[in-house]
């Protein structure tokens, strides 16, 4: 027991300056308590969430929050709830029409191709949004798409302009203090994008002396910052940052960069628009997407989380991946981390 | 008086009649080197300077009448024609300003805004073109073309007027390396639109970029420092010929003064010469007044009621024209562009969207103020109601692609559905061209006018001025010629 309570001391004081790498260094020393003392942790202690800790360390990078869970493991079950307010209030209205924050100028995710005379949206995330629509509303179109800009994903949501985002929007401990997720319902993290032709072959070393892309306040850049010097050689130049991810395909199309580093997903957009441009390497991070939507509207989490369940079932993931992913996403028979729907852990 | 007789007989075999040559010997007044006498070849022995020797002659000449005649009329000869020469010249050179107003600057000015016009507006027409997508009308594209050759053609215009070497010099130059790299920015957005691929949209806002934060700019700079030019110019004109008319003024006064001594010495009222010098000048120094002030006038008018009126116009057309196209690019980017506006963070391009319609109110506003006729004031007006019907439909748009009805705020952008936005600035648009044509006319006649008022008074005053002159020398050696 004083072992454990020294772990739980040491734990809240690293706390203070919460940097990954003070969980990795708690997740060690919960890990090496774990294994010293058996008997306390099939106890099932309750306190600080030890157990799920020490469950952490078996991924090698994994973000865990600071109630021990990682991101994407903490929405409600589809099962749970009595009441539905929200959902009521969704079907009350008068056009009975669900409202949804997606962007519309990601090639294959959420996109207005101006080649389709009905202006329809299409994409990963819209085929997504038909399908909840179609779920809880029992209308795959009854749905009012918003154009969203990233930075206005939370504030959308917060001040009630939509019922949620789907909109490549990742799962973070930050943002679960924002908003609520649903099950992740998609796997994804940072890749880099380069030319066929490039010497490039990954987030390493071939990186040295390059200058690559990334887009303004991005888990891209942070990375980038982060790593200079580590994973990536010091000379690798970083300075180019565009206001949008889209706008370093045209940096590195116009010949002013040697790379992009983006989200694994967005990268593959970008490789869709242009055949000469592929993504180098796996993905260096791991990230999913989720829906996001109001805090404390549990009805619809759990609604959605339902419908995640039921369209990973029925193959409907596997459809919409296959006609609007695979082309890009997965090379020579190779699969991507991705191609596969991330398997829900709900709190 | 007396006169001492050495200096007093005329030498025998004098050819002039008017104004005798004196013959050489020492000590004869050597004649100032004016036009009216004619001047004594003498040489001079090389004892002393020839200056010195000129001064001890004149002071000796100066001690007899008809010396101080002389002296007296080769001065008043000498003032009428300096008077003449520097009305002619100054007045020579505010002709050519005002010409040079009329026909260099002004035009090189309106080339610039040319040039500056047809940039933004192309951007808007590339813009709206890239919204419109297959449904893009030709008319849209060949303005974009035409926009571009004109702006392209005039940039050769302003850099064959431009000095080598100078700042508007190397701003042409620029424009003219960035209008390709535009261009094919436009290209490549228009082909990735074509194939449906949105990195057209991040191409088009690099365009954009490109063209709101170097070209126009830059072609702004050129615009004011031609019409940097053309105030210069206009100072040029209108500043006023002080020293022609000081010199007149001290000409008037010595043929007064000269006359006066006439008077008081031989109690002749009228000598015909001064009198025809005083008149010569009199009337020079008048049309000098009267011409220049009518010029002046001119010139003003055509600044107040013309250039100013001009350049708010084009300041509001070009507000309308980035009205226009961030209208097109908000639906076109579709939020990937923000920016903070107070504490909130709004699309980028419907913020502009506002700010240049504002600009927009504000520049019909003095425009408004500074039409001077209802010719004038009538489209300024009608681009205002225009505008306000725009602002209204935009509204709607607005609220339509807000609501998420996208396809809608689309079509009443690009002009396909009911009440479009498009055709309310293609009427504010007409308008204010309207209108830039109307002072541009204004701007001709009145500067014209004023330039007319110039006309022949160069030739006049150099004209008057040696008839003024003769006349002086005239009616001096008259009164000479009664000492012979």
């Amino acid at each position: 027991m004083d072992a454990h309570r020294l772990a739980r001391r040491l734990r809240t004081g690293l706390r203070g300056w919460g940097g990954v790498g003070a969980m990795a260094a708690v997740c060690a020393l919960a890990l090496a308590f774990a294994l010293l003392l058996p008997h306390t942790q099939s106890s099932g202690a309750p306190a600080g969430g030890a157990g799920r800790l020490a469950h952490g360390t078996q991924a090698r990078a994994e973000t865990k929050c600071d109630n021990g869970a990682a991101p994407q493991d903490q929405s409600l079950s589809p099962s749970g709830g009595g009441a539905t307010p929200v959902v009521d209030r969704i079907k009350a209205r008068e056009d009975r029409r669900l409202i949804v924050g997606v962007d519309t100028n990601s090639y294959r995710w959420g996109y207005l191709n101006p080649n389709n005379a009905s202006g329809a949206l299409e994409g990963f995330d819209i085929d997504l949004v038909h399908r909840i629509a179609k779920d809880l509303l029992g209308d795959p179109n009854a749905v009012s798409f918003k154009a969203i800009p990233t930075n206005q994903r939370i504030p959308a949501i917060q001040n009630d302009q939509v019922d949620m985002v789907v909109r490549t929007m990742t799962i973070t401990c930050d943002r679960l203090g924002d908003v609520a997720f649903s099950a992740p319902y998609f796997r994804t993290g940072q890749q880099v994008l380069a030319p066929k032709k490039s010497t490039i072959t990954g987030y390493n070393d071939t990186l040295a002396g390059k200058k690559v892309c990334s887009a303004e306040g991005s888990t891209a850049l942070d990375n980038l910052k982060a790593d200079k010097g580590g994973k990536i050689p010091a000379s690798t130049d970083i300075r180019t940052v565009v206001p949008n991810q889209l706008d370093c395909l045209v940096k590195l199309q116009l010949g002013e960069v040697d790379a992009v580093v983006t989200d694994g997903a967005l990268a593959a957009s970008q490789a869709a628009q242009d055949p000469t441009v592929e993504l180098k390497g796996g993905l260096f991070t791991d990230e999913y997407y989720g829906v996001a939507m109001k805090r404390g509207s549990d009805d619809l989490v759990r609604q959605v989380n339902r419908t995640l369940e039921n369209y990973v079932k029925d193959g409907g993931w596997a459809d919409s991946y296959q006609k609007w992913l695979h082309p890009t996403m997965d090379q020579d028979d190779k699969k991507s981390a991705s191609a596969t729907p991330p398997a829900a852990h709900y709190k | 008086m007396t006169h001492p007789p050495k200096s007093s007989t005329a030498p025998p075999g004098t050819a002039l009649p008017t104004m005798p040559a004196v013959p050489p010997q020492p000590g004869q007044a050597a004649p100032p080197p004016a036009p009216g006498p004619s001047a004594v070849p003498e040489v001079a022995p090389a004892r002393r300077t020839a200056f010195a020797e000129g001064v001890d002659r004149l002071r000796e000449a100066a001690t007899t009448e008809p010396g101080r005649l002389r002296i007296i009329g080769a001065f008043v000869a000498l003032l009428v024609v300096a008077f003449g020469a520097v009305t002619a010249w100054q007045m020579t050179d505010r002709a050519s300003a005002a010409d040079d107003v009329l026909t260099r600057s002004q035009p090189l000015s309106s080339d610039a805004a040319d040039i500056y016009r047809s940039l933004a507006d192309a951007n808007t027409a590339a813009a709206s073109g890239y919204l419109a997508g297959p449904q893009e009308k030709p008319e849209m594209r060949r303005r974009y073309e035409s926009d571009i050759r004109t702006a392209a053609t005039k940039l050769v215009t302003a850099a064959s007027n431009s000095e080598a070497g100078s700042d508007s010099a190397r701003t042409i130059a620029e424009l003219n390396n960035l209008l390709p790299q535009y261009k094919g920015l436009i290209e490549t957005a228009r082909s990735n639109n074509r194939q449906g691929y949105p990195v057209g949209s991040a191409y088009l806002r690099a365009a954009n970029e490109q063209m709101q934060a170097q070209m126009l700019p830059k072609a702004e700079n050129l615009y004011r420092k031609e019409n940097q030019r053309l105030q210069s110019d206009y100072a040029d004109a209108k500043s006023f010929p002080w020293a022609a008319i000081g010199l007149g003024l001290v000409a008037l006064g010595s043929l007064a003064w000269a006359q006066r001594r006439n008077y008081l010495r031989t109690n002749r009222v009228l000598n015909h010469g001064l009198v025809t010098a005083s008149a010569a000048s009199a009337v020079v120094l008048l049309w000098l007044v009267v011409g220049h002030s009518v010029a002046r006038a001119g010139l003003n008018d055509s600044y107040d009621h013309g250039v100013r009126s001009l350049n708010v116009l084009h300041d509001a057309r070009i507000a309308s024209l980035t009205a226009r196209s961030d209208e097109n690019l908000s639906l076109i980017r579709r939020g990937a562009d923000t920016t903070k506006v107070g504490d909130a963070t709004v699309d980028a391009y419907a913020a502009g969207y506002d700010e240049q319609i504002d600009k927009l109110a504000k520049s019909l506003v003095r425009a408004d103020s500074l039409a001077d006729d209802s010719a004038g004031r009538k489209p300024v007006t009608d681009a205002n109601g225009f505008m306000k019907a725009w602002k209204d439909r935009h509204g709607v748009a607005q609220g339509l692609n807000d609501k998420g009805e996208y396809q809608q705020a689309r079509d009443k952008v690009i002009g396909v559905g009911k009440d479009p936005t498009s055709v309310c600035f293609d009427n504010v648009d007409k308008a204010l061209q309207t209108a830039l044509g109307h002072e541009q006319t204004e701007f001709k006649q009145a500067a014209g006018d004023g330039k007319d008022a110039l006309t022949g008074l160069p030739y006049g005053a150099a004209v008057l001025a040696v008839l003024g002159a003769a006349g002086a020398v005239l009616g001096i050696g008259r009164r000479l010629s009664e000492y012979r």
